[in-house]
């Protein structure tokens, strides 16, 4: 089969092909042979700022960042990675814009430990806002050393040479000119920049350069398109699925029947007519291999497995909400507090209170999770759709016992990915038993642990009460969220501790402790939001463990919040929008909602509407920040008060992340949001027995329907080119759920507050 | 027990050793080395396997080997090649429709047989001909857009 070279593959292969600057170096490029190499290119008498060799792979080298090939072509090495929004597109012009070469001239390379650095991988919506940032500097360096060296080459001072299109001229002379494939091509920046010391998602390393003024700009904010749709759609595209090494074996793992058993006897017997088939069995750590892969998932159902007797850990689905509410409180945190929100409660003439509640939430990926590793002569090498894989390097690092140096992680696109999904897991399961067979092994969970046993989003009530004077002014607002942790494991299997297979294997859960408070400036004289944790409610290898699913604990926190905030409208008679903007305080919150509900054409009335009749419609709102980036939605749904069904039908966005650097996958970015939080806020739950979760496949944990789209998702995107790029990756899902609620509410008066809205659940509160 | 099984793909016989009850997803991946179509469930619940079987979508993680006889398989490798493309291919990628892209061989797939039937469909007919079909991410705004440019490129 021919596949593209396509720039943004990753490929071993790719790379050498490539030729000129790249450096196919697969061990961990920061061994003291190449820091000694480095000197020794200094000895031959490299340039100032270029050397023959490679300086080490570490965060205080341009090199490690930005390559200019002989032909002039720019390498981009980005240690974090697309989750399909395109942020290769948006990093590639940037770093384009800031060298003043053609778009299509930068290729970006994501994700692999031995190319690029530790940025933290995809997390947080900061691809743009902090990993953007970092390779703008890089680039702006790398233009800024580029001319230096064009100045001592042309003999013209830096201050009088431009750049076009990857060629450095004399402004008064555009004959004298060099490129900066002449300047460096085939060679390596050797030039050290101011890191920050800090790995990951903070990670920063500018130089001496400023950036371009967004006046200046030429490639940011153009809605240019991904070059990886086409090789997707023409099946010329590989998957972390599709990767095959010689000599590769397949295995599959089994999970205990009830939660916290682990097997006991294993009859390797019952398997022994399968071809190959081999049994990898360490404490609670349980997995089959076979040559080939349905012989594997064979193995899997035919082994004969005894597993303890483990006292069944989970209470009952229907009092979830309850042991959440009478559990002990393991961490509280007021985050915001302002006036004496006690003394004012004492003293109030009215309060309103109310509370929500959300379920455990599935990632539930498109594929359950795979890997690829194979572990020889002491070293390790891991293909894997995880978002993290600096963090898989150093979580097969810990749980093998090899060197970080050892251990080589590859990204290559999975089955989609919104967080802590289960792809860390299976890169170390797939580690485990590579080396228990000493064989390349490729790992695909089956549907039933993809979905059953991933990390979950956390389950969570929310308290809310608002206190009111003799006159019905508004004198406190208290927000506490109580649930499990979004970090109970971790958000990456950095460490044996937060993953199954160090769990398995005996090493204790280390749960953390996290949640968070809503995202938003109102301004109340007494106000507190605060939040607590409760524990897990199994200490290890759990199907309940929860961590970060897409704005880790956002969609829960401002369902309830923002249901709050209507219900208070509502209560004082108030157009939900007049409401809002009465009490908030920052001026791109204010610009934000207006420009929903100007392109909505709101006009202004409290709700609900009284409405008669078995289909009602109704609108809502809701607002949120997040990290800097501020969203409104406005929703339009009909409620069938007899089935019970919503259809969400129209949605108006408008989105503020600061700078735009595409707004075509900025767009889209958004409408995948707005989907996936319709899914979610309609039908998604998690449910479970005393033993096990029971939801593990799309019948008994469905997502949004292609017959429930929306008729339409309109986007207003506000450019604050002067203002930073935030993040776009998850805060447009955020408002979703209360934006819903709050136009049910509109609809028929009635008030969801339990995600999700299911038919079931709906037409009960219509009764 | 495996046995000699001959399979017509993409117009090319593949003659194979395998267990009749194999289901074609593995066969198609791993012994013809065709890397498209995915497994994502192995339940016909979610289309990342669908493939032609004499022009029909068939979901392929549960087809066995032997059930597939003299059928002819056609995958999405073989809808349309860049040079020569499916309209569904061409309006993907010209709406830009995924994000991860592993649910793409269920919506083409199914929409390329549907198409083929259907002319000039209306919305509601599309999205029934699609329904059951799975994207986590939420692409279903793209997959209709382009589903509906790709019915009218198709008359
Ligand atoms: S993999 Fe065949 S339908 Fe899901
Ligand atoms: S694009 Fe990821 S599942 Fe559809």
């Amino acid at each position: 089969m021919t596949k593209f070279e396509r720039p943004a593959a990753f490929s071993r292969r790719a790379l050498l092909k490539s030729g000129g600057a790249l450096v196919v170096s697969i061990g961990m490029p920061i061994s003291l042979d190449a820091v000694l190499a480095v000197s020794e290119a200094h000895a031959q008498g490299a340039s100032q700022f270029a050397a023959a060799v490679k300086p080490p792979l570490t965060p205080d080298q341009l090199s490690s960042y930005i390559a200019v090939n002989a032909d002039g072509s720019v390498a981009a090495y980005f240690g974090r990675m697309d989750m399909g929004h395109g942020l290769h597109v948006a990093i590639g012009q940037m770093v384009a814009e800031e060298l003043d070469v053609p778009f299509s001239a930068v290729k970006v390379y994501m994700g692999d430990t031995a190319t690029s650095v530790h940025q933290g991988g995809a997390s947080g919506s900061t691809g743009i806002q902090l990993g953007g940032k970092q390779m703008r500097m890089a680039a702006a360096e790398a233009r800024r050393v580029l001319v230096e060296m064009a100045a001592e080459r042309l003999s013209v001072p830096a201050d009088q040479l431009t750049v076009v299109d990857g060629v450095v001229q004399a402004k008064a002379d555009s004959a004298k000119k060099v490129t900066y494939g002449e300047l460096i091509g085939g060679r390596y920046f050797n030039v050290p920049l101011a890191w920050n010391k800090q790995y990951g998602n903070t990670l920063y390393a500018p130089g001496k350069a400023q950036p371009k003024k967004p006046s200046e700009y030429k490639i940011v904010g153009k809605p240019i398109k991904r070059e990886d749709v086409a090789p997707k759609v023409f099946a010329q595209e590989d998957f972390c699925t599709d990767v095959k090494l010689p000599g590769m074996v397949h295995a599959r793992m089994l999970r205990p029947p009830v939660a916290g058993s682990v097997p006991v006897k294993v009859d390797e017997s019952s398997i022994r007519e399968i071809p190959g088939a081999r049994v990898v069995w360490e404490k609670g750590f349980l997995g089959v291999v076979a040559d080939r892969e349905w012989d594997a998932i064979q193995a899997m159902q035919k082994l004969k497995v005894e597993w303890s007797q483990a006292t069944p850990p989970f209470p009952p689905q229907a009092s979830l909400y309850d042991h959440i509410r009478k559990s002990s409180v393991r961490k509280r945190v007021v985050e915001k507090e302002n006036g004496n929100v006690d003394e004012a409660f004492k003293s109030a003439a009215k309060v309103i209170e109310a509370e929500y509640e959300w379920p455990f939430q599935s990632h539930a990926g498109m594929g359950p999770a795979c890997a690829l590793v194979e572990v020889k002569n002491g070293f390790a090498t891991c293909y894997t759709g995880s978002q993290k894989s600096h963090f898989v390097q150093a979580g097969i690092a810990a749980t093998l016992g090899l060197p970080l140096e050892k251990v080589h992680v590859k990204w290559v696109t999975g089955p989609g990915s919104y967080g802590r999904n289960d792809a860390d897991d299976c890169a170390m399961d797939a580690a485990v038993l590579s080396q228990a067979v000493g064989k390349p092994v490729r790992l695909q969970y089956m549907r039933e642990q993809g979905t059953g046993w991933d990390p979950k989003g956390p389950a969570s009530i929310h308290k809310a009460r608002m206190a009111f004077d003799a006159a019905g002014n508004i004198t406190a607002y208290e927000f506490t969220s109580k649930g499990f942790s979004r970090v109970d494991v971790d958000t990456n299997g950095g460490k044996p501790q937060d993953t199954l297979a160090g769990h398995t294997r005996g090493v204790a859960l280390h749960s953390g402790d996290g949640f968070g408070v809503p995202a938003e400036s109102y301004e109340f004289a007494n106000k507190r939001l605060a939040w607590e944790t409760i524990p897990p409610l199994l200490d290890r290898a759990s199907p309940l463990r929860s961590s970060h699913l897409r704005d880790p604990v956002g969609p829960q926190i401002h369902f309830a919040s923002e249901s709050f905030m209507d219900e208070v409208a509502a209560e004082l008679k108030l157009d939900p929008i007049e409401f809002r903007l009465r009490h908030l305080t920052e001026a791109r919150d204010i610009a934000v909602i207006k420009a929903a509900a100007e392109k909505f054409g709101w006009q202004p009335r409290p709700a609900p509407q009284r409405q008669t009749g078995v289909k009602v419609s109704g609108r809502g709102i809701a607002y949120a920040q997040r990290n800097g980036t501020r969203v409104a939605v406005i929703a339009e749904v009909d409620v069938d008060r007899s089935s019970g069904k919503i259809y969400a039908r129209r949605f108006v966005v408008a989105h503020d992340c600061g700078q735009i650097i595409n707004p075509d996958g900025l767009a889209k970015c958004i409408e995948g949001n707005v989907v996936q939080g319709i899914s979610r806020t309609l039908w998604e739950e998690v449910k479970f027995n005393d033993k096990a979760v029971t939801t593990v496949d799309w019948i008994s944990y469905p997502i949004l329907d292609i017959t429930e789209t929306p008729a339409s998702i309109e986007t207003v995107l506000i450019d604050h080119p002067e203002i930073a790029p935030s993040g776009a990756g998850e805060p447009s899902i955020r408002p979703v759920a209360a934006a819903i609620a709050n136009a049910i509410f509109d609809a028929t008066g009635v008030r969801m507050r339990r995600v999700p809205f299911s038919p079931d659940r709906v037409r009960q509160a219509m009764a | 027990m495996a046995q000699k099984v001959t399979l017509n793909v993409n117009g090319r016989d593949h003659t194979i050793d395998a267990d009749p009850d194999m289901p074609l997803l593995y066969a198609l991946r791993n012994d013809i080395g065709l890397n498209n179509p995915h497994f994502g469930c192995g339940l016909a619940q979610c289309g990342a396997c669908t493939v032609h079987l004499d022009g029909q979508a068939i979901r392929s993680c549960v087809t066995p080997v032997s059930a597939v006889g003299n059928g002819k398989v056609v995958t999405l490798a073989s809808l349309g090649t860049p040079e020569k493309p499916h309209p569904l291919q061409t309006a993907y990628v010209e709406e830009q429709v995924p994000q991860c892209g592993y649910c793409i061989n269920g919506w083409i797939m199914t929409a390329a047989a549907f198409l083929n039937e259907k002319k000039k469909p209306t919305e509601a007919e599309i999205k029934t001909a699609l329904e059951g079909l799975k994207c986590r991410c939420g692409t279903h705004m793209g997959i209709l857009r382009a589903v509906k440019r790709a019915a009218e490129m198709m008359g």
